[in-house]
């Protein structure tokens, strides 16, 4: 048999794999087990493509290599506070593996068509964007550099000239690729310092859209890459990938209420308000005592988890807390906002690490509805998305923005280091609010302390 | 021709992503994205390609770049990812700890 066709069926089989592994992906029941038939999907398609003839093994197998053991030992190291920095990372190779490959494609065959010139362009443009932007992403939120937006008098004019600069070098590459070298190097160069630039007036708390654009931005890198090298599984796979970061880019950007413009260009939260500014009131302080006999007395509590908690890794103690909490008689839940934590679906990952079962984490809507018959709301290391200005305040920089109704439930606690503002730069009037308790110091020993009194009660 | 069929094929998966990515529940969204990571280092298979006999050297470096950086994502990818899916648990499967 032709060995091109055997290759050609096994890479339909590989994508009817990637399909089945993703549809898996729609309950935490299967989706284990679609995750080992994604990648079995992608163990066959390297295989069969290991069968083309006149390959350079030796190398292959060197890059294999080295690429396997820093992936293994990433996978297995890192903490799963850190999965944000780790997909952003992910993010950053995938775009660069589609520029270096369009290169290598280029490197060995000058004289292109002007359509194969021109996605050769759009692979190595749109993979280099991502790489420098998702190096950019993984500095903010590894704190190397400042995690603040920053901003500048005519950034967008910048921006703007730089993607224009791109795009006229890009028909120019189109239309002669053959002397076309020196462009295409330019290129790769203007990629670069776009994917820094366009990412640097994003914000911290903001990083949850960014990672999932630059997730969508390295799946369209391998799509046009496919191209290239005219391979249906890379452009089905990236097609995927692809549409998999637009849709969690959109159901981000819905959850603050905002358009994509207004996330990437409005270097929100590069103010910060003024402390006199905002609502004021008198602030109810609490010890881990009183907060003993308000949980004691509790039949139904919601943790009410942010980023803190992941800064503070409090997501055992609070689990160990919940624990003590059911075997109390209370009903426990945790309410998860989508954008708490710094990239989508954060909280849920560092709660099932702390071994809470999936099915006591609630979703917004869910809580929301029965909020007023909550005893207890625990706000850890949240701010913003508790914040009841996004409801009532037309005024607020975050109004209209979707959030969990914690001040509705009969007490609220909320554990803070100190009465610093949130990401947004504005203070919470929850913190001010009748039924809220403040309980300062440090996510963890504070809740360390809860446990220590519930403990001190049994014995 | 050949054009036109590539873009038949990329728009096609770009409804089905759609599709399948939308049924996707949020407590899964960062598993979701981790995989993505794996499925997007099917470039893979491109770089391997691309690594012949013969090449130039400049050839081979960025081929077998490309090879290194694209296996770090399938494999970290897959890895963290069955990594992270063990750990979610319902109710009364809790572990024995």
């Amino acid at each position: 048999m032709n060995i091109d066709l055997l290759v050609n069926l096994a890479y339909v089989v590989s994508a009817a794999l990637f399909i089945f592994g993703l549809k898996m992906l729609s309950s935490p029941a299967t989706a284990r087990k679609g995750n080992l038939i994604s990648a079995a999907g992608m163990l066959l398609a390297v295989v069969v493509t290991l069968l083309n003839s006149g390959l350079d093994y030796k190398w292959i197998a060197l890059g294999v290599a080295i690429g396997a053991a820093i992936g293994l030992t990433a996978a297995y190291r890192v903490e799963m506070t850190s999965m944000p920095e780790m997909v952003a990372l992910f993010n950053g190779f995938g775009g660069i593996a589609s520029l270096l490959l369009a290169w290598a494609e280029y490197h060995q065959t000058r004289n292109l068509t002007a359509f194969i010139a021109f996605v050769t362009f759009l692979s190595a443009f749109i993979g280099g964007v991502t790489f420098s932007g998702s190096m950019a992403a993984f500095g903010k939120l590894a704190e190397i550099i400042p995690g603040r937006a920053v901003v500048f008098n005519g950034q967008r004019i910048v921006n703007g000239l730089i993607l224009l600069t791109a795009v006229c070098a890009g028909i120019a590459f189109s239309i002669d690729s053959a002397s076309g070298y020196p462009i295409f190097l330019f290129i790769v160069a203007v990629a670069l310092v776009f994917g820094v630039t366009s990412v640097i007036p994003i914000g911290g708390a903001d990083m949850p859209v960014v990672i999932s654009l630059l997730n969508s931005y390295s799946g369209i890198a391998v799509c046009a890459a496919g191209f290239v090298i005219h391979n249906n599984i890379l452009i089905v796979a990236g097609a995927l990938v692809g549409a998999s970061g637009i849709i969690l880019t959109r159901i981000m950007c819905r959850s603050m209420n905002r358009s994509l413009a207004n996330v990437l260009f409005s270097g929100f939260g590069a103010k910060v308000q003024k402390a006199g500014d905002g609502p004021q009131g008198e602030v109810r302080p609490a010890t881990a005592e009183d907060v003993y006999y308000i949980l004691e007395a509790a039949g139904s509590v919601a943790f009410v988890p942010g980023y803190g908690l992941a800064v503070a890794q409090a997501q055992h103690v609070v689990r160990e807390l919940g624990d003590l909490l059911e075997a109390n008689g209370a009903e426990v839940m945790y309410a998860i906002h989508p954008v708490a934590g710094r990239m989508p679906g954060h909280m849920n990952v560092l709660l099932a690490e702390a071994n809470v079962p999936y099915d006591q984490l609630v979703e917004m809507d869910d809580i929301n509805s029965k909020m007023d018959a909550i005893d207890a709301a625990v706000v850890i290391g949240a701010n913003d998305v508790v914040n009841p200005a996004a409801l009532n305040d037309p005024g607020s920089p975050i109004y209209g923005m979707p959030i969990i109704e914690a001040h509705r439930a009969r007490t609220v606690i909320v554990l803070k280091r100190s009465m610093s503002a949130g990401f947004a730069g504005i203070q919470n009037a929850l913190f001010f609010g009748d039924n809220t308790r403040m309980y300062f110091g440090d996510a963890k020993a504070s809740i360390q302390a809860l446990v220590a009194e519930f403990k001190h009660a049994d014995s | 021709m050949e054009a036109a069929f590539l873009t038949f094929v990329f728009v096609l998966s770009i409804f089905l992503g759609f599709e399948l990515i939308s049924k996707v529940p949020s407590s899964l969204h960062t598993p979701l994205m981790s995989g993505s990571n794996a499925i997007s280092g099917i470039t893979l298979i491109g770089a391997v390609a691309s690594v012949r006999e013969g090449n130039t050297t400049v050839a081979i470096v960025l081929g077998v770049l490309a090879v290194a950086l694209a296996a770090v994502n399938v494999v970290g990818g897959y890895a963290v990812t069955n990594r992270m899916l063990r750990m979610f648990k319902k109710k009364d499967k809790r572990g024995a700890e």
